[in-house]
């Protein structure tokens, strides 16, 4: 890893200020980067830690949503979101392992979008809110490709909304080795309608499946889903897993997270 | 290089470290404490588990930095002063719960972060909570063993599969 310098503020301006520098980089937990920077895949020139900014830390519930700091840890997530939004907790606590969880942050998964996360899924098919030092960005804007989002150099995500839904369930096809989700499917059921967000499986990083959302809003089972398929073309395929096999998958465990909705 | 500052199994331990300096690094290169193993240096394997603030983590995981001014606890810290083993290492020592040993530092603390939040773990619980830390001799079942046994459980029961 090459050097860098390192600062820790305690407060969303000081690490605001601290980011416009050139080429420093916001740390969460350090789960993703630090193992990133060590393949000199990244070198920042300065890494700005969010960890010390209490105004970042916690999970509370709040006119039917649920808001979680940018940098909590996905164990406070899988401990405290749970009498709120136990799909989300539950979630959060089959991230990595403990003490992966002990320390990754749920700003920073959304912040890096890996295509296998699975804080995206969840964000998205949540229809979340993501809040940042600066402005507010809806889920389905914020997403925007393998590694890309809607954020600004040095635009920090502060809080994540999540609004609670009538049911929800996340079900993640594990690839063994990392823990990573190699398909993994967030299924929730608001009044207005059913969203299913896809992780782990395009090309494209997390995607809504349209069709599987018009065809639950009729039914919600999974008899709705039987003639449904998605296009392997813009799948992930690797020796993990092929297109076919991932496309495949994105209707199994489609169907898994409508049948644990009950 | 900056100073960083933190208290080691109840001591207090400063050094100059750069930013990219692991806790890792810093508890082995600077305070000789070279029972905290480094396996991967990848994350994945946890034998270099330390407690950081009571919280179980990868130390090649975490900067130095980060555990500044931190409540660190590593396996030196987890014999009394005059040797004597804890009730998990004990337990590890009774049921064989090593082969080559690299890991077992990492297991020891996994462990104790596990039985300090569960006391009573059913097998499969400890199982699951051991999907960080991996054992290279694949000695899991006795290493199961000795964690149920370390919780007061009965282990008479628990065969190798």
């Amino acid at each position: 890893m090459y050097n860098f310098d390192y600062e820790q503020p305690s407060t969303i301006a000081d690490a605001v200020a601290a980011l416009g520098a050139e080429d420093a980089q916001a740390l969460g937990g350090g789960q993703t980067l630090i193992p990133t920077m060590k393949q000199r895949l990244a070198s920042p020139s300065k890494l700005v830690s969010l960890a010390a900014i209490p105004e970042m830390k916690g999970v509370c519930a709040e006119d039917g949503a649920v808001s979680i700091g940018g940098g909590t840890t996905h164990a406070t997530v899988a401990a405290e979101a749970g009498a709120h939004y136990p799909a989300l907790a539950d979630l959060a606590s089959h991230i990595g392992d403990p003490a992966v969880r002990n320390r990754g942050t749920c700003g920073g998964s959304l912040a890096n979008n890996d295509p296998s996360a699975c804080y995206p899924a969840a964000a998205l098919g949540s229809g979340a809110t993501i809040v940042t030092n600066a402005r507010e960005i809806a889920a389905d804007d914020y997403f925007q490709g393998m590694f890309t989002t809607a954020l600004d150099e040095g635009e920090i995500v502060t809080s994540v909304r999540f609004p609670i839904p009538e049911a929800a369930n996340y079900q993640k096809f594990v690839q063994p080795a990392s823990r990573f989700a190699l398909v993994g499917v967030y299924v929730a059921k608001y009044a207005d309608g059913v969203r299913v967000a896809v992780t782990g499986a395009s090309e494209d990083g997390v995607f809504r499946w349209s069709e599987a959302e018009e065809a639950l809003n009729k039914n919600f089972s999974g008899d709705a889903l039987m003639d449904l398929s998605i296009n392997p073309a813009n799948m992930i395929g690797d020796l993990h897993g092929s297109k076919e096999y991932r496309a495949h998958l994105v209707g199994v465990m489609t169907k898994r997270a409508v049948a644990a909705c009950g | 290089m900056t100073q960083v500052t933190m208290t080691v199994n109840g001591r207090t331990a400063s050094g100059e470290v750069e930013g990219r300096t692991l806790l890792s690094s810093f508890l082995r290169d600077h305070l000789s404490l070279t029972g905290t193993h480094v396996g991967c240096d990848t994350a994945q394997c946890g034998a270099c588990m330390v407690h950081v603030n009571g919280e179980a983590v990868k130390s090649c995981n975490m900067l130095a930095m980060e555990a500044n001014g931190a409540e660190v606890a590593t396996i030196e810290g987890q014999a009394a002063p005059d040797g004597t083993l804890n009730t998990i290492q004990q337990a590890f020592q009774d049921h064989h719960g090593l082969q080559c040993g690299f890991c077992t530092p990492g297991m020891v603390m996994s462990a104790a972060a596990l039985l300090k939040d569960n006391p009573k773990p059913t097998e499969a619980e400890v199982r699951a909570h051991l999907e960080g830390n991996i054992c290279r001799c694949t000695g899991y079942h006795n290493i199961v063993k000795a964690i149920m046994a370390a919780s007061g459980q009965d282990v008479g029961a628990i065969a190798a599969e």
